[in-house]
């Protein structure tokens, strides 16, 4: 079953400014795939691709290791988008998936920057939530994510 | 690191937190400013606390903003043990920020505290019932994100009566619809099918592209498990697909992205549709297939704008169509024109458009109608081998390569992966190299070729030649013998290399030893030069390779008797009979006494060159499949396969695991070699101790007892044996020794002697295995022996041994026969236990206490605390752990004084990961073992055998 395993807004220095998880992981796990994707995403430059496969630290129950994951990242400024997928998944629509993901934050942060996503984490929760749900895309419509969010906006 | 972002952030606005978010900000690593952000952070959550505790009741707003405030903490990395209650209290806010930041808090700490579960649940309950759409909203998402079992249960039944109701607002059928979908992740039996599906097809018709959007995930998922319940999906989305793709680029709105329609509902239309088979409707069907063309059209179409998002957008949907067109694999014109358009792709200027085209093409490679337009594009794969940047494209382009050879470029791409080789990153040459020896294999018309391709692989990458790649050099060689005079050559000559690889010398000193007398005719290869060759690299090489040398010697003794004082003179040296090694030592010690007191007769017999392996999957193909993953091991045959049972059997994933899986096609005969690799040690009878030869050849054998006598401390003695060779049991009339080379499949020799001077009639040795239903362990006589057995004689025979799943008893040997008138009757069990079939695996402390840690289910361990039987010493304690068949891992627990060890149990069947420690007691002469495994009675049967041991 292919869905997103997690998402991940890592700085340069490896500071996570966004996790959110999609299936059960231990604390340790989380951990280990935080510092697993800065190590492997950081190190690359334009001449690569945009994917990185990784060896699954969750599944190391079995002796035998898959590669069963993938990284679609996108580095905007000092900041990774990173979105952890299954291998079968598709890598181009995902990858866009995050383009779309941050046009929405700039549009409703006014040019979003670090700082925006640290103090309003509670609001980048929200953003997420609205475009993706349960590992899935939820809403791809950058209007209609907008709209639902200034109406949530003048609840507060 | 950078602490000038700490200036930065001095201007920035903050509402109350703004020390907090100052350290936050800094990503800091000097201790002093970690140390001070530690402090503020508990004089903070001291504060909180006291707000919590206090005596005045907090109102809603100052709630929010301490259990935000925890949340951010949280965030930042530190623990929290406190706020919860709070939390669970802000739900039941009628403020939507107060509810918003309670939900958000549950979500992110998840806790199975029971008693708040219900708490929250009945929240949530509320919510769901509220009809105010944002707050249904919040409280589908936090089940979306927790998606515990107990909310299954709770709302499980609830969630499809919302996703289908009339008056539900889209926005909250979006949300319905993927918080139905997460709880069947979770909890598919609590999610029961129902009149509602039929309703959640009929969602693909809605207006609103965004809740299509969310609901095509939902019965994708769906359809997987349930294909049948679903199948209406099938018209509904190709006729929703149709619309996008033919609409104009305005037609969507909102849902236009950078002038594609909808891509991201076009991916999703598209893998729906690969759940299942091609439309039978042809009406269908050719809406589908105008739907592919008008996709592939467009991608020929100059582009409607320069920006990159424009260009992935488009070609995210291409390449789900090109991926829905090889997985029906049924219209030869779509797959050559999807050929033809990764083909342009392989040339674009993007890295990920040629890495995606490089993957893709892969799969296009193993259909039979692509298969040839595939390979039209060889130099284009070669040439991106040779410059690309990313180390992930160059290994797609190995995995393309290899997808595209058959016989016609084998040669080609075998050589072009060699040359790249050379330069080849370290992370993906073992992979390369197993690459290489499989297709050498697989596509070998002339055995020269292969064994001079993997004489190759050994000089330029002997590092990464693996055990099961030089084996299989070995092998074949073996059973093929038209190649063995070639290979006695070609190995010669390798030697002759002033440094030469370990491996090869293996490879020398094996194919020598039983070819050797192939190519001693010729003068300048006679055969003191070719002991004098090998014993040349003796002294560099390790012991495995040493000790393997010296059954090459004594097989040299057989071949060529001219040698043989010679080769005595290096067994009876010091450096040889008193060799530190006792496994050196041993054979020393062994094989001069053999070449001593035996005649040639019994030289020949017990020398005689390897009988052939039989026919098994390639121990390569599986150790590349392991290594990579079923899925991404791409053979023509496999996938065919495995992609028909995909369509006629509905869209359950394909098989799994393959590793244990045969390949009976035709075509791979040949990989279907035995999967038995010879065990380094020659063929000597003995290694049990050198009475046994005593036995043979005196008279001095005193044992009286008529059956099976000490049947269970011989089985004991060889538990840590490995591979080696032994007596089984004798008697005044009979002997009987064994030897054998086990790895996945054990092959046992055993030899009968007949110690008197009198025949042995109606000699029948048979083999009865303990349960003859269902046998765990199956034994096969190869060939049944002379029923007369001479005075003095000794016969020989095969029996090959499979491991089918884990066992406890072994098969019986039972031997009838008439011996001067009485009929005889013995019975004695063979030697093979479970950890015969281990396989050792090295890895290190991290990853074995992550392993250890996996499998700590009560069922999976096994301890056994006992009294020392024999004395505590370290070295031999290690050599038994060896010796029992698992990896000695050195400086893995922290306690140096401890014995960890791992290994893979190999049967037919499955294969088990093993995990072992052993604490020793010196005081108390008492030993702890622990045993991990992912089967109980694994690991029950290996603490006891290797207790007995200690």
């Amino acid at each position: 079953m292919e869905h997103i395993r997690f998402i991940l807004i890592q700085n340069r220095a490896g500071k996570t400014r966004l996790a959110k998880w999609y299936m059960q992981f231990d604390d340790d796990e989380k951990q280990k795939l935080i510092e697993e994707v800065h190590a492997v995403v950081t190190v690359r430059d334009a001449k690569h691709t945009n994917f990185v496969e990784v060896i699954s630290v969750a599944d190391s129950l079995s002796v035998l290791q898959f590669r069963n994951f993938k990284i679609i990242y996108r580095r905007y400024a000092g900041l990774y988008f990173c979105i952890c997928v299954d291998v079968n998944d598709n890598n181009l629509a995902y990858l866009e998936a995050i383009h779309n993901f941050v046009e929405v934050l700039n549009e409703y942060f006014h040019n979003v920057c670090e700082l925006d996503l640290v103090f309003n984490f509670y609001k980048v929760y929200t953003v997420v939530d609205e475009m993706f749900l349960a590992g899935e895309i939820r809403e791809t419509s950058q209007t209609k994510v907008l709209k639902q969010l200034l109406m949530l906006q003048s609840l507060e | 690191m950078r602490s000038c972002v700490l200036s930065v952030f001095l201007f920035h606005r903050g509402e109350g937190f703004s020390g907090l978010f100052l350290l936050a900000v800094a990503s800091v690593t000097l201790n002093y400013v970690k140390e001070a952000e530690i402090k503020r952070i508990n004089k903070e959550l001291a504060n909180i606390r006291s707000k919590f505790k206090g005596d005045k009741a907090l109102d809603g707003y100052s709630k929010k903003k301490y259990v935000c405030k925890l949340l951010f903490i949280f965030l930042l990395g530190h623990d929290i043990d406190f706020g919860h209650m709070e939390a669970v209290n802000l739900l039941s806010s009628n403020r939507y920020t107060e509810k918003q930041i309670g939900y958000l808090f549950i979500s992110v700490l998840v806790n199975s505290n029971s008693e708040l579960i219900r708490l929250i649940n009945n929240a949530i309950k509320n919510d769901l019932a509220s009809r105010n759409p944002t707050f249904m909203g919040l409280a589908l998402h936090c089940i979306a994100s927790v998606g515990s079992r107990e909310m299954a249960e709770a709302f499980a039944g609830e969630i499809p009566k919302v996703l289908v109701a009339g008056d539900t607002m889209d926005s909250v059928k979006q949300s319905a619809a993927l918080c139905l979908l997460r709880l069947y992740r979770t909890s598919p039996d609590l999610v029961p099918m129902g009149d509602w599906t039929s309703r959640v097809v009929h969602l693909l018709n809605d207006q609103h592209l965004g809740v299509v959007t969310a609901a095509t995930s939902l019965i994708t998922t769906l359809a997987q498990k349930n294909p049948e319940e679903f199948k209406t999906s099938v018209s509904l989305a190709v006729s929703r697909l149709s619309r996008i793709v033919t609409s104009a680029s305005t037609d969507l709105q909102d849902y236009t992205y950078y002038f594609v329609p909808a891509p991201w509902l076009s991916v999703k239309l598209l893998r729906l549709l690969q759940c299942y088979p091609p439309p039978e409707d042809p009406a269908v069907r050719g809406r589908l297939t105008e739907c592919l063309e008008t996709i592939l059209n467009k991608a020929q179409e100059p582009p409607k704008s320069k920006k990159v998002q424009h260009s992935n957008a488009k070609n995210a949907v291409l390449f789900e169509a090109i991926s829905l067109i090889i997985h029906h694999d049924s219209e030869p014109n779509l797959l050559v024109r999807a050929c033809n358009q990764l083909g342009q792709f392989l040339q674009h200027r993007e890295t990920n458009l040629r890495y995606l085209a490089l993957e893709s093409m892969c799969t296009l490679a193993s259909s039979e109608f692509s298969h040839e337009a595939v390979k039209t594009h060889i130099e284009t794969v070669i040439n991106a081998l040779k410059t690309e940047r990313d180390v992930s494209v160059r290994q797609r382009a190995v995995d393309l390569l290899y997808a595209m050879c058959d016989r016609s470029n084998a040669p080609q791409i075998v050589a072009e992966m060699l040359s790249y080789l050379e330069t080849a990153d370290y992370s993906i040459r073992e992979e390369i190299v197993l690459k290489v020896a499989i297709l050498a294999e697989k596509y070998a018309v002339d055995y020269t070729w292969y064994v001079d391709t993997i004489l190759n692989l050994i000089r330029i990458a002997g590092d990464y030649v693996s055990e099961e790649v030089w084996y299989r050099v070995i092998q074949i060689v073996i059973n093929r013998d038209d190649v063995q005079g070639y290979a006695a050559k070609t190995v010669f000559e390798a030697l002759q290399a002033p440094a030469c690889h370990e491996n090869l010398v293996k490879v020398g000193g094996y194919i020598l030893g039983e070819f050797g007398n192939l190519i001693a005719g010729d003068p300048r290869s006679s055969p003191l030069i070719q002991f004098n060759l090998l014993h040349s690299k003796f002294h560099l090489c390790s012991v495995p390779t040493r000790a393997l040398l010296l059954s090459t010697y004594i097989k040299f003794v057989n071949l060529f008797p001219e040698v043989k004082p010679t080769i005595q003179d290096v067994l009876r040296s010091d450096s040889q009979l008193r060799n530190a090694d006792v496994e050196l030592q041993q054979r020393a010690v062994e094989y001069l006494r053999l070449s001593t007191v035996a005649s040639t007769d019994i030289l020949a017999t017990v020398l005689e060159e390897m009988p052939p392996f039989p026919e098994r999957e390639s121990s390569i193909l599986a150790k590349l499949k392991k290594k990579k993953g079923p899925s991404t091991v791409t053979d023509l045959e496999d996938t065919k396969r495995e992609r028909s049972v995909d369509v006629n059997g509905g869209p359950e994933p394909a098989p799994a695991s393959t590793s244990a899986m045969s390949t009976p096609s035709p075509s791979a005969d040949l990989l279907g070699l035995g999967a038995a690799p010879p065990a380094p040690a020659g063929p000597p009878p003995s290694s049990g101790g050198g009475g046994l030869l005593v036995d043979v050849f005196s008279d001095s054998a005193s044992v009286v007892a008529p059956l099976a006598p000490g049947s269970e401390d011989n089985f004991a003695r060889f538990v840590c044996k490995n591979n080696g060779g032994g007596l089984l049991f004798f008697n005044r009339e009979m002997m009987c020794v064994k030897k054998w080379f086990l790895f996945l499949l054990g092959r046992m020799f055993i030899f009968y002697g007949n110690k008197t001077s009198t025949q042995f009639l109606n000699f029948t040795p048979t083999l009865i295995c303990s349960d003859e239903l269902q046998p765990n362990i199956l034994g096969f006589i190869t060939k049944p022996v002379d029923p007369t057995v001479e005075g003095g004689a000794q016969v020989q025979q095969v029996v090959n041994i499979e491991c089918v799943s884990d066992f406890t008893e072994a098969p019986v040997l039972n031997i009838q026969f008439r011996y001067g008138g009485t009929f005889q009757n013995v019975s004695v069990q063979l030697p093979i236990t479970l950890n015969k079939f281990f396989q050792p695996t090295e890895m290190a402390s991290q990853d074995f206490f992550q392993r250890w840690k996996q499998l700590s289910n009560p069922q999976q361990e096994v301890q056994n605390i006992f009294k020392a039987k024999h004395p505590m010493d370290t070295e031999v304690t290690k050599a038994k752990i060896i010796g029992f068949g698992s990896a000695l891992l050195e400086e893995v627990d922290p306690n140096p004084a401890n014995f960890v060890g791992a290994g893979i149990i190999h049967t037919k069947t499955t294969q088990i990961g093993c995990l072992l420690r052993l604490e020793p007691n010196l005081q108390a002469q008492m030993y702890r073992l622990t045993l991990r495994t992912s089967k109980e009675a694994v690991s029950q049967r290996l603490c006891e055998l290797l207790s007995a041991q200690f």
